[in-house]
């Protein structure tokens, strides 16, 4: 019997008291799920109304004898056009609701801290910038907003935190992004929410949310590891990137310089911006990307850099500031 | 609406409908309706096209240049011509002539069908066969904007190959209606099978109007 | 020629010549012309495939009893939910009221002896059990994993399943609705009987039309989709692989628009057939005829352009996702606008409560709640987290099951004295209805709960403080499976030894209610002459 319970009292416990929501751990589950109750409230006067309204005519209008006939009744357009436009109404209130609560929570602040997220069948992997790795788990402090930039190694995946009421798919071949701002500490599960193949169920994970100062224990503890960016130059220099990439004017590459964020042009008068894709794009697919200025003559490096090294290039492209050189190897 | 006594009906008449007029009128309507569902069916198709030549117009271009534009060109005259063929084939029977003189038409727009089909697989197929550029089967191409090529002659294949389904399907309904003709199923009155097969055919020689400029012209040419 | 609804004399049906007794033997139905006979063949072989999808939820539900799975491996598991999907979707609900009820009756409703090609009719009914059978048999040598839904790149390349044999069956089942769509399409337009105009027509007509539209503008689509991923499967060429400059988005796109209209497909032949049974068992006009008729083809027309929601947290633009939310929300409204005529047709009715009508009120009731549940994700912002859970699996069975499936239960009931020439026990019509209508709520609205606490969809094995409300599901999934078998039970039983049944057992108007039960081939003596509008209960007895 108490086996049996065992569960119901699990979730009640991961529940915080409410059984029917998960935990209100960011700063925007509540404004979801404020909507979500409003919805909800919407869902069940509807409802009420249309069960009540249907019983109270079952009885009422009951067939009295056999060959009874309903009595005509005229059809009043203003009625038509009351439930017609009260709806509409309503929708119009819920679209601009959600949406504005959307674009809002799509923003990152300027401040966040980038975390990096690869997914692959079954699992994730993830980097923090100073350079620790984490399988299936995510360390962060409370109270700090995280910005997570995420691909896939294969298929089409989802990385998805109910306590943070955040969501987004991963896909193979470029970047998609979602942040959060942890308001409780405490273990949040992490599922992965697009069907990826057989162990799809299982690759799911943890979300430790801690303490500032636990957190820069956590962070400071365990092995020394290289940051990103210092795996990244020393990526950087072992695939001769630096022989191209020199940082001064003649070199055959253009310098990296400062070059992260700043809007470029390419040759078919596009401005594009350096981020994180074009970066990617950049080593892999390398004539593609049309700088003016210089021959198309870097060689792409698919099939010899995997994704994780090249957010970790990605990184130390960032760290560059405009008045770095760089020494080519 | 009249009953029609039974023996009595026109030639050709379906028993389902009530009259010639309603059964001409449903005819035309479902060929109509038909051809509706074929553009959706290609438009499927040519919207992934679309999209695809707006990412990777380079290798588009490149892969255009692949495919040799006189034969399309010659492609794209015999078809206009065969719907010509096709029309008077339909006219004649429109203005009671002589069943030899349908044939003759309809024979005609037969063996401009079966010239595409010919030009197609013997000069424009087996050579792409040879010169491997046929993805998945026989595929050595190592030229500039390699994935993009192969992406574009895909496309190529694909939608050409169900064009050239389609032109099959025609010669199908081409010969049946030749056979039709032969046994006197015509008349000035009824000849109804003729024109919504005209429909058909005008049809496929639209779709391979747009196939010719997407696929052959791309980029300008020599 | 006269028009009055006539009685007419009853006769037993076992002396009088009708569709069913006119020819006997195996090829006079294999190769019948007669609309009516094509409408049972589908019936059979969609109720065969109903049973088949279902054994796979009924697995489903008994495995997902337990945490760590009670009976599977994942991977079989994930074969399970695949072949229910697929099964369900492409080879049960699309084809079956329209292929069934809508074959049986557009000729008799419009006063037509047939449909407008009879031979594409028969040749679509063999199209759609030749897909049917590839599909079964990919099933039957090892199973499809893709999910309904096929997402490349996993079943482009990764998945080791029979994926090409089943994108066939679907691409080919296909074809059969496109013709179906078609013939009905030019049936409604050109086979009319003389009186019938466009706003005399039964509303289920004006439902089986705009589903035809999207029969006729959708389907190609999917077609091409499934094309191309069978291809790229086939040819290993990555026409969605982002390696060679493929998106696996453009995928979803094309598969959405399809997929979405599909729905609808769906749904509004279900809203039809409430529409016909609520204005019978009231025996009165429908409330807002014009509204619900134009209901019907805003819907259709609406559906063509909400594809993008199912594709919210993909990453497609911020733009992209607010023109497709506000869209989302359009298409809810002439939905509330039927329910609410539907509401107030029973106003001043004379109800009764026959198995048919309490279907249809079972329909209205969850139509409504799987409706505004839809609205959750229509809203961008609860979407994010509402998506790939079991939140929308709830949403859509309860418009697929409380909704569409209820309403052919109904349908199947109102017109089977029609279709056999036989009644059908109402008693346990009835308890069974009310089965279904328990057990389906016990089975689904855990699940909306499910979702928002974040248990995502599609997942053998779930963490364990799931397991109350996931017990409880599949606790109301035996409910319902046992509450479809009786049906099955009773209604073949009738089919023996059911009472005979006479032209018009529920006092109905409607121009099938004036032919005898079972028909005769040719439908109708004379062709009538229409002088009345639909549902005219009010003018004299019957």
């Amino acid at each position: 019997m108490m086996a049996f319970l065992q569960p119901g009292f699990e979730l009640l416990a991961t529940m915080g008291g409410n059984p029917f929501q998960p935990p209100s751990a960011s700063t925007i589950s509540s404004s979801v799920d404020q909507l979500y109750y409003l919805l909800s409230g919407i869902t069940i006067f509807f409802t009420v109304l249309i069960f009540s309204i249907i019983f109270y005519f079952m009885i009422k209008y009951r067939r009295k004898t056999p060959n009874e006939s309903g009595t005509e009744t005229h059809t009043p357009m203003s009625l038509e056009l009351t439930w017609t436009i009260i709806p509409s109404l309503i929708c119009v209130v819920l679209f601009v609701w959600s949406s504005a609560l959307y674009v809002r929570n799509g923003r990152p602040p300027a401040s966040s801290t980038e975390i990096f997220v690869i997914g692959k069948q079954w699992m994730w992997h993830l980097q923090h910038p100073e350079g620790p790795r984490e399988i299936n788990e995510l360390h962060v402090p409370v109270g700090v907003p995280v910005k997570l930039t995420m691909t896939s190694q294969d298929v089409i995946h989802d990385f998805y935190i109910p306590a943070f009421r955040v969501k987004k798919d991963v896909l193979p071949g470029r970047y998609s992004s979602i942040w959060f701002q942890p308001t409780e500490t405490g273990t949040f599960h992490l599922f992965c929410a697009q069907y990826c193949g057989t162990n799809h169920s299982e690759m799911v994970g943890w979300v430790y949310v801690m303490s500032p100062t636990d957190y820069a224990a956590w962070l400071a503890g365990g092995e020394k590891t290289e940051s990103m960016a210092q795996q990244g130059e020393r990526l950087f220099s072992q695939f001769g990137c630096g022989s191209c990439h020199s940082g001064d004017a003649a070199g055959r590459g253009p310098s990296l310089a400062g070059i992260y964020g700043k809007p470029e042009k390419t040759q078919n008068g596009e401005t594009k911006v350096v981020d994180e894709a074009l970066i990617r794009q950049a080593i892999l697919n390398p004539n593609s990307v049309h700088m003016p200025g210089y021959q198309e003559i870097m060689p792409t490096y698919a099939g010899q850099i995997d994704e994780e090294q090249i957010l970790q290039l990605v990184a130390y492209v960032k760290s560059l500031g405009a008045e770095e050189r760089i020494n080519g190897k | 609406m009249s009953e029609l006594a039974h023996g009595a009906h026109p030639q050709g008449f379906a028993h389902q409908f009530e009259d010639m007029d309603q059964q001409r009128d449903a005819g035309r309507l479902g060929m109509w309706v038909f051809l509706v569902t074929e553009i959706l069916f290609f438009g499927g198709m040519f919207t992934a096209y679309t999209i695809y030549r707006a990412l990777h117009l380079p290798a588009f271009v490149q892969g255009s240049h692949q495919l040799i534009v006189k034969f399309g060109a010659t492609n794209t005259a015999v078809l206009i011509f065969s719907s010509l063929t096709m029309a008077l084939a339909i006219r004649s029977a429109q203005t009671g002539r002589k069943k030899g003189t349908i044939i003759f038409w309809l024979i005609l727009t037969w063996l401009l069908g079966a010239a595409f089909i010919g030009i197609k697989l013997r000069f424009e197929w087996y050579r792409d066969y040879l010169e491997g550029l046929i993805p998945g089967v026989q595929w050595f191409y190592n030229g500039p904007h390699a994935p993009g090529v192969k992406m574009f002659m895909c496309f190529y294949f694909f939608m050409t190959g169900l064009h050239a389904i389609h032109m099959v399907v025609g010669l199908g309904i081409l010969t049946v209606l030749v056979i039709m003709t032969a046994r006197n199923k015509f008349s000035a009155e009824y000849y109804q099978p003729l024109e919504i097969s005209g429909l058909y055919w005008h049809f496929v020689d639209i779709v391979w109007i747009f196939l010719f400029p997407l696929l052959y012209l791309i980029g300008g040419r020599y | 020629m006269s028009t009055a609804i006539a009685e007419l004399q009853e006769s037993p049906a076992e002396s009088r010549v009708n569709y069913l007794n006119a020819t006997y033997g195996i090829k006079s139905w294999l190769l019948t012309l007669d609309h009516k006979r094509i409408g049972l063949l589908y019936l059979g072989s969609i109720t065969l495939m109903f049973f088949v999808g279902g054994m796979a939820a009924v697995l489903m539900r008994l495995h997902l009893t337990e945490p760590q799975g009670a009976l599977f491996e994942p991977e079989t598991y994930n074969k399970l939910f695949s072949t229910h999907g697929i099964i369900m979707v492409f080879f049960f609900l699309v084809p079956s009221i329209p292929a069934t009820l809508g074959n049986f009756l557009i000729p008799l409703m419009i006063g037509a002896r047939d449909v407008a090609f009879p031979r594409l009719n028969l040749m679509s009914w063999y199209i759609f059990i030749t897909g049917a059978a590839l599909a079964l048999y990919a099933t039957l040598s090892g199973g499809v994993d893709t999910g309904w839904t096929f997402y490349p790149p996993y079943s482009a390349a990764f998945s080791h399943t029979n994926v090409v044999a089943v994108a066939l069956g679907v691409f080919v089942a296909g074809f059969s609705s496109i013709l179906t769509g078609l013939n009905f399409i030019v049936t409604i337009h050109k086979m009319r009987a003389p009186g019938m105009t466009w706003f005399r027509l039964p509303l289920f007509i004006w439902a089986l039309y705009a589903t035809s539209l999207i029969f006729v503008l959708g389907t190609p689509v999917i077609a091409i989709t499934l094309f191309l991923l069978g291809m790229e499967r086939i040819l290993h060429v990555g026409i969605f692989d982002p390696a060679v400059g493929g998106d696996p988005l453009l995928f979803q796109h094309l598969f959405w628009f399809y997929s979405h209209p599909a729905v609808y497909i769906m749904i509004l032949p279900g809203m039809g057939v409430v529409s016909e049974l609520i204005t019978a068992f009231s025996r009165k006009k429908i409330f807002g005829y014009a509204f619900v008729a134009f209901s019907s083809l805003s819907i259709a027309i609406i559906s063509f352009i909400v594809w993008g929601h199912h594709m919210f947290v993909t990453g497609q633009s911020i733009y992209a996702g607010l023109v497709f939310s506000v869209l989302s929300f359009l298409v809810a409204i002439p939905s509330a606008v039927k329910v609410f005529n539907w509401t107030a047709t029973l106003y001043k009715g004379s109800i009764s409560y026959e198995a048919p009508m309490l279907y249809a009120l079972g329909f209205i009731g969850l139509f409504t709640i799987g409706g505004l549940t839809g609205l959750f994700l229509a809203a961008l912002a609860t979407d994010v987290h509402l998506n790939g859970t079991y939140f929308i699996v709830a949403h859509f069975h309860y418009v697929m099951v409380g909704g569409a499936v209820m309403a052919y239960m109904g349908g199947l009931h109102f017109w089977w004295p029609k279709i056999t020439g036989r009644l059908y026990p109402d008693m346990w019509a009835r308890i069974a209805a009310a089965i279904i209508f328990i057990g389906f709520n016990l089975t689904f609205f855990p699940q909306f709960v499910l979702g928002y606490l974040g248990m995502p969809r599609r997942y053998a094995i779930y963490p364990s403080e799931f397991q109350v409300l996931n017990v409880m599901s599949s606790a109301g999934a035996s409910i319902l499976g046992i509450g479809y078998v009786i049906p099955l039970i009773y209604l073949i039983w009738s089919m023996r030894y059911g009472k005979p049944a006479p032209p018009n057992p529920w006092g109905a108007k409607g121009l099938e209610w004036t032919i005898p039960s079972p028909p005769p081939t040719e439908n109708f003596e004379t062709i009538p002459v229409v002088t009345e509008d639909a549902y005219n209960y009010a003018s004299g007895a019957h």
